[in-house]
């Protein structure tokens, strides 16, 4: 006993020595993303509290896994509220893996709004139409969250442009979010490809599109794909462009 | 003069007869060390609890390439949560129930008292213990390691396979960026640096568990105040900055947490890997800082639990 008293003073003391260090090491974590989730009541209330114990001891990743799979399970069972609980769990759990952002958007805004637009339960077509909506933006939701916890890659990004190009018919946005996943480091090459497609079809801004495709289509063999050749000779008619200056026949 | 130059002689050969003594002791206290290390070593793997649960880890890392058969993205992901999660709890586990033992157990066998009636220095002897485990520690790490690469490899390239098959026609460049996908979700050298944190982790637990078994009377009183200070020591940040943050809070409460502060070392330090596989990279500096803190907690724990053994009675 007097020896552990005799120690106790020691460890305090280094305590005391070592708590700039962690605090300093801590926060660089936090800059460099390495706190993934924050630990604290607002997720204690979403995993519970056994989960919430789990997540603290250092099995986060693990834990988020086993709800992901038992999302996955759900999803198969078209239980959609239980679909949306889970994959809340999931992202707070894990908010730099971008697939599980992507997932979650996916299951809400195309298959549970689907299943809400045939649901045999509701007769009523309005009441089909406004839940199918409510579930198109809790996907968009999802990204949303999902893009400011993981600004840099063009996953999401891509993800988001597709929701606004398939589900709300809205080409702007949809190109608008395909140049910032081009944007992104390590981006894919057809992202900028898609967000001039999609300008292509925006009213009024033919113009912008044509010069962009145009640009494209100047880079040379590997970006002259038969989309954009259909969408530029399209926008060639279209603007009137003169003979001389359009894209030779194949 | 002649007698200044014998004096001077003679103190030269008296410092060089010094150092080599010194040196001549060093080796001999190496050796010893290794000998002990070596038996430490020997004595662990016999034991099979240790079997056990290496077998166990490496099972739940193998399972996991058919817990679910998702996209590639999806599986890669769970293949590394699981493989990683798996080795991050069972080189914890073995570090605690590996150490716990280790002076319980000589003690209960006398072989203690017959290393330390030899010219052997208590310091050496816990050193040479707690090496035997690290050793052990590196070894089962290594073992999950090499199956977990392996597995993924394996995925990696049927996954890629596949790949090809299907976009056989599609342009060159399309396909290697699909190529390049697949490859960017499966193996990557962060992982590496995740896998040696974890092993550091596993060594501070070690470090911590002989000081705690150096006063613990029995085996299993050091492996529960083990288990308490490992999830204790995944809340002492929390408690830290809440100590730290919060100066309203009642001088009870703060008393509270300043020790939890003080005392456990902050394990959430050397959880990285987490986010190493959602795809965050580790920089050097972090990589470098988180690896002398741990070394830092290591050496402190292995003085305190040397000062402790040398002022027990046995």
């Amino acid at each position: 006993m007097s020896r552990a008293l005799f120690v106790l003073p020691a460890i305090l003391v280094f305590g005391v020595l070592k708590l700039p260090t962690e605090r300093a090491l801590a926060s660089q974590h936090r800059q460099s993303h390495f706190a993934g989730a924050e630990l604290d009541l607002d997720l204690r209330e979403k995993v519970g509290q056994l989960s919430f114990v789990a997540a603290l001891s250092g099995f986060r990743a693990v834990l988020a896994d086993f709800l992901f799979i038992q999302a996955h399970v759900a999803w198969e069972r078209t239980e959609w509220g239980r679909v949306l609980l889970l994959f809340r769990q999931v992202t707070a759990l894990q908010p730099h893996v971008t697939l599980f952002w992507d997932m979650a958007a996916w299951h809400m805004a195309w298959n549970a709004s689907a299943a809400a637009m045939n649901d045999p339960s509701q007769p009523r077509l309005a009441l089909r139409v406004k839940a199918q909506r409510e579930y198109f933006a809790i996907g968009k939701d999802f990204l949303e969250r999902g893009i400011r916890n993981n600004p840099d890659n063009p996953k999401l990004y891509e993800s988001m442009a597709r929701l606004y190009r398939e589900k709300y018919n809205d080409h702007a946005r949809a190109s608008e979010f395909f140049r910032k996943a081009a944007d992104c480091p390590g981006a894919p090459s057809y992202d900028q490809r898609f967000s001039a497609y999609e300008l292509s079809y925006c009213q009024g801004w033919e113009s912008q599109a044509y010069l962009q495709l145009r640009r494209l289509y100047d880079e040379g063999e590997r970006e002259r794909l038969p989309t954009l050749i259909e969408r530029l000779k399209y926008l060639e008619a279209k603007l009137n462009i003169p003979k001389d200056q359009r894209i030779r026949e194949r | 003069m002649i007698e200044r130059a014998a004096s001077s002689r003679g103190t030269l050969t008296a410092s060089a007869t010094n150092l080599e003594h010194r040196a001549f002791s060093f080796r001999s206290s190496c050796g010893r060390i290794l000998a002990i290390t070596t038996n430490t070593l020997t004595e662990l793997t016999r034991q099979k609890v240790f079997y056990v649960l290496l077998i166990f880890a490496l099972i739940l890392i193998g399972s996991s390439i058919f817990v679910a058969k998702f996209t590639f993205q999806q599986e890669f992901q769970i293949l590394k949560d699981v493989s990683l999660g798996a080795m991050s709890i069972f080189s914890s586990l073995l570090a605690i129930v590996a150490t716990a033992r280790l002076i319980s157990q000589d003690t209960e066998d006398r072989t203690i008292y017959t290393i330390l009636a030899k010219p052997v220095p208590r310091f050496e002897y816990l050193l040479g213990k707690l090496s035997g485990v690290l050793l052990l520690l590196a070894i089962s790490i290594a073992a999950m390691t090499v199956l977990f690469v392996v597995l993924l490899y394996f995925r990696e390239q049927v996954v890629l396979g596949e790949t090809v098959r299907q976009l056989k026609n599609v342009p060159p460049e399309q396909l290697n960026e699909a190529l390049n996908s697949i490859r960017a979700a499966a193996l990557n050298i962060d992982i590496f640096a995740g896998v040696s944190v974890i092993l550091l982790k596993a060594c501070l637990l070690a470090a911590l568990t002989l000081l705690v078994s150096t006063f613990a009377t029995t085996n299993i009183f050091t492996v529960v105040v083990m288990v308490f200070v490992y999830f204790i020591g995944h809340f002492q940040a929390t408690a830290r900055e809440y100590w730290l943050q919060q100066p309203q809070t009642g001088w009870l409460d703060r008393g509270f947490l300043a020790l939890v502060a003080l005392i456990f070392p902050d394990l959430q330090a050397f959880n990285l890997v987490d986010d190493i596989v959602a795809g965050v990279a580790i920089p050097m500096t972090i990589f470098m800082k988180t690896m002398a803190l741990g070394f830092f907690y290591i050496a402190i724990y292995t003085l305190a639990a040397t000062f402790v053994f040398y002022r027990k009675e046995l």
